[in-house]
């Protein structure tokens, strides 16, 4: 196995909510930054670093220094990670990166996002804006629609196949008192007598969106030894942006995550098949069924059988979002991403709790945006 | 359900000096896209360089009208309130004969949709303009025409 990267040696995590009010996106970032810095033992000063997510509507420019402002802090590396759903990933080996390069030693990244009831309409004006929009193509619900539709046709998969994925991730957000479906479970059945919102998909396939927050706090492998928490180690990463638009994604069933994580294995001497934990971006059930087969955990097309053969749950032998996934949990909008690491932090501690997997030595996280476009994959590692 | 496209409160494009020709073509019926006169890939959505190789030297065609379904979705519920009258409809991702993708509005046929069924171009009165929507093509049984 490869020298670490890097450690994620502090999380913090915000209750998801399905509304706000009055509550800024600033005010959550304060709250759950503090809770990071907390968990690893660190004075506020002593943080060096900041990367952060856009902030729509809320702050549309200068957004590292309004942050750094707000919170006290005078870094010496900063910046914004937009990656969609990928940012989250996408910013624990951008800190571990820039650590190597001197620029700072203790990096805070940072997710979230408040979620009031009168949230403005887009005001995109870009390709996918006027060349998607106007044919009654708005939003990422039919693009996913799409992807899973052109699996089913490629693969013959079928619509129990993807409904198992949602079903789990149900499941494991029984252990997960803060998720958005604690008490709330749903099985296949449940998942395909939901209405349909854009076919195949069905509505309890789709994450239900929430406010929310989740940060992390990045140092080297060698200042993490003296501090108070195990560390996780960032063992490898891949990254890979392809397109935007659904239409013009060079593949509908396989995505840029397949090289992203072919970057993290290598870099990190490991194989997809020796992960003790899957924590899998899940926007959509069709999102985590092309993950497992770009993994090469089976072969195209394979997933549902995959699905079949394996039990995802923390005591399974392929644990797969044991925090309840995004499809369990919620998606705090971008901080949905960073759910995956900051559980993934968690299990390798061990102190995942109730739903802590039996052997925890490495973890592939993956993060996605848009539509299957932007792709983050890190191979984690207890220390 | 015959609901009238035409009346929706949808939006419509957001056109630049660039994609003026695309959209002109459109309201006439016509579907224009890009050639590349130096790698001679056609071009989709338009751009001032080619995607491919970079050349500035791009020129407008008339498109075949001629494509292939490389997937679609029934919406039941549309992202856009605009288009809530006309819920369900169908959306697709057409693969022009060409070369490139587009997203477009696609009319029903006689029969399901599949993917790989062959389309083509039938301009549409939606929200107000003319769009280039597709319909499948009509083949006698056994005849179809087999995607490439
Ligand atoms: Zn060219």
């Amino acid at each position: 196995m490869s020298r670490p990267k890097g450690a994620i040696v502090g999380i913090g995590e915000l209750k998801p909510q399905r509304l706000t009010r009055g509550v800024t996106t600033l005010e959550m970032i304060a709250e759950v930054s503090r809770l990071a810095v907390l968990d690893a033992g660190l004075e506020p000063a002593a943080i060096d670093g900041l990367l952060v997510g856009p902030q729509v509507g809320e702050t549309p420019q200068h957004v590292p220094a309004t942050i750094a402002e707000y919170l006290g802090l005078a870094p010496t590396m900063a910046n914004v990670v937009d990656l969609g759903g990928a940012s989250g990933a996408g910013m624990v080996w951008r800190a571990a990166a820039a650590i190597e390069a001197g620029m700072c030693e203790a990096v805070l990244c940072v997710l979230a996002n408040n979620r009031e009831e009168t949230a403005p309409r887009s005001p995109n004006r870009n390709p996918i804006r006027e060349f998607d929009v106007p044919f009654g193509a708005s939003g990422a619900n039919i693009s996913y629609a799409l992807l899973m539709q052109a699996h089913m046709a490629r693969y013959g998969s079928i619509a129990r196949d993807f409904a198992v994925i949602a079903a789990a991730a149900r499941a494991n957000a029984q252990l997960n008192p803060d998720a958005i479906f604690f008490g709330k479970p749903a099985d296949a059945e449940a998942v395909l007598a939901s209405p349909m919102i854009a076919s195949p998909l069905h509505l309890l396939e789709i994450v239900m969106p929430v406010a929310g927050g989740e940060a992390i706090v990045v140092t080297s492998a060698e200042r993490a030894r003296s501090l108070r928490k195990p560390p996780v180690h960032l063992l490898g990463a891949g990254e890979k942006v392809t397109h935007r638009a659904v239409s013009q994604a060079p593949h509908l069933t396989s995505g840029p995550l397949k090289s992203a994580m072919e970057r993290a294995f290598a870099q990190s001497g490991t194989r997809a098949d020796e992960m003790d934990l899957l924590s899998l971006y899940d926007c959509y059930t069709i999102m985590v069924a092309t993950t497992i087969e770009d993994a090469g955990l089976c072969a195209p097309g394979g997933f549902g059988a995959w699905l079949n053969d394996h039990d995802l749950s923390h005591k399974g032998d392929k644990p797969l979002n044991t925090h309840g996934g995004q499809l369990g949990f919620g998606q705090p909008d971008l901080a949905g991403g960073m759910t995956h690491v900051v559980e993934a932090v968690r299990q390798l501690r061990g102190a995942a709790g109730e739903r802590q997997i039996g052997k925890a030595g490495l973890a592939l996280v993956t993060g996605n945006g848009a539509t299957m476009s932007e792709a983050t994959a890190l191979v984690l590692g207890a220390a | 359900m015959a609901i009238d496209l035409n009346a929706l409160k949808t939006p419509g494009p957001t056109i630049t000096a660039l994609t003026k020709p695309f959209w002109d073509a459109a309201a006439e019926g016509r579907l224009k896209i890009q050639c590349c006169e130096d790698c001679g890939k056609a071009v989709f959505y338009p751009r001032p360089i080619c995607p491919h190789c970079w050349s500035k030297r791009l020129v407008w065609q008339n498109a075949s009208g001629k494509g292939r379904l490389k997937s679609f979705s029934e919406v039941h519920k549309p992202g856009h309130p605009g288009w809530l009258p006309a819920a369900p409809y169908v959306v697709g991702l057409v693969e022009l004969a060409e070369g490139p993708t587009m997203l477009s509005f696609i009319l029903a046929g006689t029969r399901p949709l599949h993917v790989g069924d062959m389309l083509r171009l039938a301009p549409t009165a939606i929200g107000g303009r003319v769009l280039p929507a597709f319909r499948p093509v009509e083949v006698e049984p056994g005849t179809e025409e087999k995607p490439k």
